[in-house]
Order: C-alpha cells, then structure tokens, then sequence
C-alpha cells in the first residue's frame, strides 16, 4: 500500500520508539502536521518557540538515553532551531530535527519561508538531510536515527520539501543500515588497553577525569570498578558529574574553571591521568601548555578525532568507554594508594571549596543545597547556564547517575526551563528541577505556557541577583567593576507565573527557603519560586582564564579587589 | 614545528553536497587547502578525492581524522611519505609571434608538453606533470609572457603495492 511522505515519516518515527516530539506547526510542514493525529503513539507537545523545542528535545535525550525529536517550519522555524541543535552537537547529545523545506520547484528561488537549512547546519550537525522523494524518506529516516544515537552522538537533521510530504511512495523500513563511511570504533585496541593497565598498575599518582562519555556509554558501575579497585580520585568535568556518586570517599567532584580547588590541584600534581569520555575543553584544562606536566594521559574515548586534538596523548584508546572499562578493569591489580590518597585527602582539607560563608543575606549556594536535602539527592537538576550553573554544579550532591543536565560546550543562556521541560516528560516519575538565574530564565521564558499547557511538572528555582552575574562576576574581578550591561532588571517573575497560570513565590530570607521549597516539592504541577540572593556574590573557586589550574582564586573571607587589568590577561579562550 | 605539505586521499560517496563538506569543514578546522580534485574513482557511487594541505604533521592528522569523521568519507590516507604518483595539469597560453613560436615549441618539447591551439599572438601550451616540472615550464615560458594560465588541483595515488609483487614470488602470506 501506497503511503504520503507524511505517514512514512510518522511510521518510521513509531518504528523508532519515538513517543514524543517537541515542535511548532506552519506552512511547509503542514501535512505532517494533519498527518499527526493517524498516530496517536506519537505524543506531540507544542513549544513557544522552536528554540525551546530543540533544548526540550536535547534535555528528553540525556536523561532518557533516547533520541529527542523536534520539528519545525521552512525558513524561520528551522533557524530558529539552529541554537538548540549546535547546543546539542557540542554536548553530543541525540537529537534528530525535522524542518519543513518549500517545495522542490522552489528550492533555491529564494520563496516564502525558504532558507537553506542543510547549509546552514553543515557544521553543527553530526549529519543533515535534503530529503529529494518519498521514496527515499523512509531510509533517511533510519539512517538519521542511527546516526543520532550511535558512536558519538550528535544532532542530525532531515529536511524534507512540503511536496516530498505529499508525494505517494510504498512505505519499506528498512531493517539495516548500510553507511560505508560510517563505522564507529566500539572496541578498544587491546594492545593499547594492555599498555593503559601497565602504566595504572605501576602509577604512583593517577586520577581519573571522566566525562559525559561515561553518561553517554551507561558505564557507571565500570567507572566504579576502577576507581574502587585500582584506589584511584575521580574527578569530572561539567558534564561528567554525576557519572559517579559524589557521596563517595574517592569522589573529589569537579574539575575546571570553577572546580574544586583540591580537584584541580590533585590533577595538576597527578603523575597519570586517566581521561574518560572526555574532550580535555580549554574550561577544563586552563591554560594548555601547563595542564598536568607531570602526568602521563590515558585517553579514551569514542571519537579518534579528539584524541590528540588539545593535549598529546600518551596511551589513547578509541572505543565505547564501557567495553573499553570493562576490558581494562580485567588487568587492573587492586592496590592500596593510602599515600596518595591521604595527599589528596590534605589538598582537600586545606582548600575547602564548597564552604558557605556565613551571612545574613540569602545566599545562592544555601538555596541549592537546601533544594538537595528537600529532595534527598533524588532529583534531577536541569540548570541555565551561568553562575546558577556552576553553583548547582557545586552544591548539590550527584548521588545518583546522570542526575545533572546542563549546557557544557556552548553555554547557552535560555537552555534551562526548555531542557527541563524535555528531562521531565522524559522522567515522569522522578523530580526535575530548573535551577536557573534570573537572566538566562528571561531568554527562554515563554516555555512557561509550555509547561502549563502540558502539566509538565518542572520546578523551577530562580537565582535572581538583579545581575548578568557571571559576566558582572568577570567586570568585576578583571574589568575594574565597570559593569556595563550586566544590571538587569526583571519583571515580577511571581506574577508572570501568575500570569501563566502556575502557583510562583517569592523569598527574600533564610528562614523562607525551606518552607517554599517544601511547598513546591508537595505541589503536584509546576511551580516558581523567585529567590532573591545576595546580588554580586561571586562563583568560586575560580582559575582565571589563561592561568594554570592551580591558579584558583579561592573563596575570600571578604570580596576580593579587582585582581588585574583584562588588558594583561594572556591569550586565551575567554 | 615545520609545515610541509601533505596529500590526502580520500575515497568519498558520490552525492551532492559532499565537496562542500570537505570544503566547510577545512574552513571550519582553519586548515589551508592548496589544492582539491574530485573524480569518479573506479568504484560505482564512489569518487576520489586529492586534498593538498600545507601543515606539521600533528595538524594534518587532525585534518585526516576530521576527514574521516565525515560521514560521506568511506576513506582518508596521507600519503606524503609513500611511493606515489602525483600529478596535475596545466593548460598555459603562451605570448608568442613568429620570431618567437618555434622557440616556445622547442621548450615545450623538452617538457613532453604538447602544443593544444596556436594562433597569430600566442600558443597554448599543455603540461602534465608534478609541481616542480610545472613550475619550471612556467618559470621557462614567463620570459615571453604568459597570457593566461589554469592549472588542476593534484591528484595522486600510491604507487603499486609491494605486498601483491612480493606474493608473486612466492614470498607473500604464510
């Protein structure tokens, strides 16, 4: 039987286990749309703005480990996209778009709604398709699908013209995928993989920095083997915490820019670095040419093309970091590293980096770590991208994997409530809560209507400091506090809730948190709280940008002058 | 650390937008292509690729396993350090009038080059060959004036393996 390219693409969608899509209707993908309701399997959940359905999309992949499907309109439907999608290339997150094109006559004469969204997204998908007949739509599905979740992962987009959606093909899924150029590299060489447990059974001084690889692979309890086995520190990236529990005593948490001071001293002083599903990015590394200079570097990872890319590689191992681990842990000798631990044991007695300072304002970091004991750990944390980020980064407690979804590679502002959105129809069942600030809230804001209209219970905690506050944050320690730009005011977010129709609060104190908190974790549907922080306290600890992990500028009893003119930083990736 | 150039091979899916993938993703990496040529290769659906890419060696393997990663490539090697083939092409037009006609012809002799169209004011002038002959030919013909000139990007290819001449002999696997 014959079908339109509309219903092949809904049937090749079931085929695939999709259950939800995240999109906005308009001209050029009608017929999708007026195809839609034949599937009732398909759920769609109709966004404010594409942008949001992209991040919703990115946030339902990562923490369900499925391919998150958005879908928009020709022209500015797809670039409106285009954000969501490098966020989720930079990220390696699956997420498969579908947009609209004007219809194959059209193409390339500039019509209404026409812009050439597979050039466009060249180099922020992982692959991109002009769908040219119905025909071959059912393939390009499976192929995209494929694509999106296997290997490293990425973002893949199918663009198909609104006469392809009419167009009549017979409807084949097919059962392989046949791609010469494409064969992922699962299994690690095992010669290389002998040499790695060679240096990690002789090392005196070894860390493990492991990254959303490990998320990505599902290689948790490989992950703890190793450590647990060989007694060696784990330290993570931004999108590694929560790839092993930080309760536990061999946890010495985040690396990087604003990672633990101790983290960042044990990695610089460690004598071997076992790198995991990592991309050593210029925010964790600090400056380049002094990144552990003592160490020898294990690096394993799916992607050759990382190898190699930032720092030189001692022993690289290219393969899916679970068969690689499991592989590995065979010829791991269980040692006891009571020195070396005890060592990173002092480094973190002596560099407390996630002490709260004691003050009478409402601080950011208690917020946070009232929202962890409210919700035991259990929830999952979706943050904005900023200091909201970081602090949630540090201090919530990541007991359980994959617990933290956040903005890593592209940083972008406005990621939070759409992701949110997307982590918590992919888990109905477990807490989600946006922890977000005030400015990068405001980017993605009319998700909220989303949220409503679909009873998707995020909640949400705003940082609001009346700042930009991490770029206030760089004004006032390497720009001499002229703040230009980064004050900012906001409307009255308790009302705007109001005005969405969601239960909001507002606090200014201390002794406000906790009972607002409870009241949202009791509530059933979405709900708001407004925190009002202390506005210009600042995210450490802090390697400035182009020094040496080492470097950190640690949290000071009282704030800290302006330690330097921009104009004498060194070059670096600011 | 010294650059030098390299030649990559690549053997690539024969679909639109595939060169304009290689293209996007050297600008994207900043790597300098010198030279690009596409052809069909003698597999169906398969074209060959010739990339010249000037660089250390540590950034031209990072260019090699970009390539690679490239969904449309099936194939990349540099073979810079192999026994190759190389070669491009160049068509050079060629100043010229009666006095000075023959003298061009004689050169171009020299250089196995063949003479593609004459007329009343100039020759045009066809060489094969490596960059350096190319170059010599050109050096050679610029005294008299070179009107227009278009050249090929290279193509190469390993010369013939040594493991199926060896197994020949009786000295292959085993």
């Amino acid at each position: 039987m014959k079908r339109t390219g509309a219903q092949i693409l809904c049937e090749s969608l079931v085929k695939e286990g999709v259950e939800v899509i995240f999109g906005f209707p308009g001209g050029a993908v009608l017929s999708l749309y007026d195809t839609l309701p034949q599937y009732p399997q398909l759920r769609h959940i109709l966004v404010r703005h594409e942008q949001g359905a992209a991040h919703a999309a990115d946030g339902y992949a990562r923490a369900t480990g499925k391919v998150g499907v958005c879908m928009a309109t020709s022209g500015p439907g797809a670039t409106n996209l285009v954000t969501g999608i490098a966020n989720a290339y930079l990220d390696s997150s699956s997420v498969v778009a579908i947009t609209g094109q004007v219809a194959r006559p059209f193409i390339g004469k500039d019509a209404f709604q026409e812009v050439d969204i597979t050039g466009i997204t060249l180099p922020i998908t992982k692959y991109n398709y002009l769908v040219r007949d119905a025909a071959s739509l059912a393939k390009v599905v499976r192929e995209a699908f494929c694509l999106s979740r296997t290997g490293r992962p990425g973002p893949v987009l199918i663009d198909i013209p609104r006469d392809v959606q009419m167009e009549q093909a017979e409807f084949n899924y097919p059962r392989k995928v046949e791609i010469p150029g494409y064969k992922p590299t699962l299994e690690g060489h095992p010669a290389q993989i002998k040499k790695a447990a060679r240096l990690i059974n002789e090392a005196q001084h070894p860390v493990i920095l492991a990254g959303r690889g490990v998320i990505i692979s599902g290689a948790y309890a490989e992950l703890k083997y190793l450590a647990e086995a060989a007694q060696i520190p784990v330290l993570t990236t931004l999108l590694g915490v929560s790839c092993f529990p930080e309760g536990h005593p061999l946890s010495y948490g985040m690396v990087g820019m604003h990672g633990m001071a101790y983290a960042n001293i044990a990695l610089h002083n460690a004598g071997l670095v076992i790198a995991i599903g990592m991309r050593f990015d210029d925010r964790v590394t600090g400056r380049i040419d002094s990144f552990a200079p003592q160490a020898r570097i294990i690096h394993i990872d799916i992607d050759p093309a990382e190898i190699g890319k930032n720092v030189s590689v001692d022993v690289p191992i290219v393969g899916d970091v679970k068969l690689v681990l499991k592989k590995l842990n065979k010829l791991i000798i269980s040692t006891e590293r009571t020195e070396w631990i005890g060592q990173v044991e002092d480094w973190r007695k002596e560099h407390p980096s996630l002490e709260i300072r004691d003050s009478a304002s409402l601080l950011p970091q208690y917020v946070i770590s009232k929202i962890y004991e409210a919700t035991k750990g259990e929830a999952t944390i979706v943050t904005g991208v900023g200091q909201n980020q970081m602090w949630a980064a540090q201090h919530y407690c990541y007991d359980k994997p994959n617990t933290l979804i956040s903005s890593g590679g592209l940083g972008t502002m406005g990621f939070g409530l759409p992701a949110a959105m997307g982590a918590k129809v992919g888990r109905p069942d477990s807490p989600v809560w946006l922890i977000d600030g005030d400015g990068s809230f405001q980017m993605t804001i009319q998700e909220l209507a989303t949220i409503v209209q679909d009873n998707i219970a995020v909640k949400i905690a705003i940082l609001n400091n009346g700042f930009l506050g991490m770029v206030r944050q760089w004004q006032e320690l390497f720009y001499q506090k002229r703040y230009v730009a980064t004050p900012i005011s906001c409307p009255d977010f308790v009302k705007i809730a109001e005005g969405y129709c969601l239960p909001g609060l507002r606090v200014k104190h201390r002794g406000e948190v906790v009972p607002a908190i409870k009241q949202a974790v009791e509530h059933e549907g979405p709900f708001l709280i407004d925190f009002m922080v202390e506005p210009e306290e600042n995210v450490y600890p802090m390697v400035p940008p182009g020094a040496t992990l080492v470097e950190a500028i640690e949290a000071p009893k009282k704030k800290v002058e302006a330690i330097s003119d921009s104009a004498k930083l060194p070059v670096s990736n600011i | 650390m010294a650059t030098a150039k390299h030649t990559l091979v690549a053997l690539v899916e024969d679909k639109p937008g595939v060169l304009n993938r290689m293209a996007s993703l050297f600008r994207r990496r900043g790597f300098n292509i010198e030279s690009i040529a596409v052809g069909h290769s003698e597999l169906p659906h398969l074209s060959r690729m010739t990339i010249v890419v000037n660089g250390t060696t540590a950034m031209v393997e990072q260019v090699r396993k970009q390539v690679d990663k490239l969904v449309d490539v099936v194939k990349v090697s540099d073979i810079t350090g192999s026994d190759k083939v190389a070669r491009e092409l160049a068509l050079i037009k060629v100043k010229a009038n009666s006095a000075t006609r023959t003298e061009i012809i004689e050169i171009a002799d020299i250089f196995r080059a063949n003479i593609v169209d004459v007329a009343s004011d100039s020759v045009t002038v066809e060489v094969t060959g490596d960059e350096d002959k190319i170059n010599s030919l050109y050096n050679l013909l610029s005294g008299f004036g070179i009107k227009e000139m278009a050249k090929t990007g290279r193509i190469a290819m390993t010369r013939g393996s040594l493991v199926r001449s060896r197994s020949r002999h009786g000295r292959g696997k085993g």
